[in-house]
């Protein structure tokens, strides 16, 4: 055993260290593999329903404050910059409607996934990158516990249960920005507008929004994840999983959304 | 301070390691280590930092897998088991981490809770409550059962530690540096805790540490890590008893100096 030629440990050793495009591959390889216990480890029992049950806390009643200061404002801005542009073409009552879909279709789940990609995400890289570094995951391991399921799991399905909740709260917050907007300059009223705006949403529209919030959560969820469950190298780990976990889920947020927006249109034409 | 003596070993291997080979990188840690440890004795791995001495009681439970060798546990080959069967195994074998590992979010009385509850989850409330109790009271600490482990000393976070390992009821006990960084009125506390588990709880234990004083009084026997194998294994003066230079400036150190 002391030759070193002939021990394939040692020989494997000597082997080049993968190069980028490589390294790249492995990377993909090892989220595929994330993925697929997610979905194999997720549903099958035992459950962690407390557990899931205060992340979804977390993650939406925590996010509450910001989600309706955001939504809010952006529905009162997003009104008063597109009353111009209406009232060239006298299409001031069209005003609503334009809201409305706009709100729904694309800018509440967006606002919405962006605003928790930064919260939820950075909070979920940080919290497992330090249970990480820190060995709390290797000691539920050793305790016979699978930490993926009381970790990973409650996690990623909590923000894929709350996103889309939370959406169609920041669409409702928006509305009511819009409407306050509206009422500072036309004597209409709250029934009028809500009305109005209501009318030109379609079922597909509440569908694809859904769809879109319910992947933007589930990416959330598991980028936050994987960046904190296999962070390493201390507390540096730790800030990188977090600053990954915020600026890759914003990146696949916006490329889900492209694809999303073509997907859907598809049944629009 | 008295040797502890060897135990009347009934020569029941609870662990056989052989031609364990481990490395990181260009850095190899382990280069083919053989190790067996009976039934009911405290056996402590003696090294200097970096030999890979936790290295070794990772690739036992399954943390870390060797590049080559084999790792019997209480009669299962680690690296051939199937998940399922390695939480099963983990059951038998308790981890004491070198920084105790506990749940920063828990209280001291949840991070008992947890093991227990997620492995027996046809316990009643009351019976998890006796269990958390029984271990908290074995190592001193029942008063801390509603403290953060934020709130805890060093010393206490590491007998909270060894408290969650046993509320499993392990039969085989690894300790990963137990005294480090703690003063030595600690360290003797820490010391007579194995010892007391050993005793009490029937466990089979590895301890690891470079801490001789720590060595004498809990080990049965000592091994020492040298240049990634174990070269000197037997009683701590059968290995002490030598004029290997690797070997004596750590007994120097310790006692002498």
């Amino acid at each position: 055993m002391d030759n070193k030629a002939e021990n394939p440990a040692i020989l494997q050793k000597q082997a080049k260290p993968p190069g980028k495009i490589t390294r790249m591959f492995l990377t993909l390889y090892d989220v595929c593999q994330f993925v697929t216990r997610f979905f194999k480890e997720g549903f099958l029992p035992p459950y962690e329903g407390k557990e899931l049950m205060r992340q979804c806390y977390d993650i939406g009643y925590r996010s509450l404050a910001l989600i309706s200061l955001t939504g809010f404002i952006t529905g009162i801005v997003f009104t008063k910059q597109s009353r111009p542009s209406l009232a060239e073409f006298g299409a001031t009552s069209w005003l609503p409607s334009l809201v409305g879909i706009a709100l729904l279709r694309t800018l509440a789940p967006l606002l919405t996934s962006l605003i928790a990609a930064g919260k939820v995400g950075s909070s979920i890289g940080a919290e497992l990158g330090s249970m990480r570094v820190t060995e709390q995951i290797d000691a539920m391991e050793v305790s016979a516990t699978n930490p993926f399921k009381f970790l990973v799991t409650t996690r990623v399905l909590a923000s894929t249960i709350t996103i889309p909740i939370l959406t169609f709260y920041t669409a409702m917050v928006g509305m009511l920005g819009a409407l306050l907007n509206v009422s500072l300059f036309e004597d209409t009223s709250a029934r009028a507008f809500f009305q109005a705006s209501l009318e030109q949403i379609t079922f597909l529209d509440i569908t694809a929004s859904t769809v879109k919030a319910i992947i933007f959560g589930f990416t959330i969820g598991i980028v936050g994840c994987y960046q904190g469950y296999n962070s390493s190298k201390g507390t540096e780990g730790v800030g990188k999983a977090a600053n990954s976990a915020v600026v890759i889920g914003m990146f696949l947020i916006f490329i889900e959304e492209v694809i999303s927006v073509q997907f859907f249109g598809l049944f629009r034409s | 301070m008295e040797q502890k003596k060897p135990t009347n070993m009934d020569k029941e291997k609870v662990i056989e390691i052989n031609g364990l080979y481990k490395s990181f990188g260009t850095y190899d840690v382990l280069k083919g280590v053989d190790l067996d440890l009976y039934k009911g004795e405290n056996l402590v791995v003696l090294g200097k930092s970096g030999t890979g001495k936790s290295v070794l009681i990772k690739i036992i439970v399954g943390l870390l897998t060797p590049d080559q060798g084999a790792v019997k546990v209480l009669g299962q080959m680690v690296d051939e088991i199937s998940y399922k069967e390695l939480l099963a195994l983990r059951l038998k074998v308790g981890f004491s981490f070198q920084n105790s590992a506990l749940y920063d979010s828990m209280t001291v009385r949840q991070n008992l809770e947890f093991p227990l509850v997620r492995n027996q989850r046809n316990l009643t409330k009351g019976e998890v409550n006796n269990a958390v109790e029984r271990v908290l009271d074995a190592v001193g600490l029942l008063q801390t059962i509603n403290q953060m482990p934020s709130e805890l000393s060093g010393g206490q976070r590491k007998r909270v530690g060894i408290a969650r390992t046993l509320i499993l009821q392990p039969e085989v006990m690894l300790y990963d540096e137990p005294t480090a960084g703690l003063d030595p009125i600690t360290c003797l506390e820490i010391n007579n805790l194995i010892n007391e588990v050993q005793e009490r709880f029937h466990t089979s234990s590895i301890v690891i540490t470079h801490d001789l004083t720590c060595a004498k009084a809990v080990g049965n026997r000592v091994a020492m890590l040298l240049d990634g194998k174990f070269e000197r294994q037997g009683t701590f003066d059968e290995v002490f008893n030598t004029n290997d230079e690797r070997v004596k400036p750590f007994y120097d150190y310790n006692f002498i100096q």
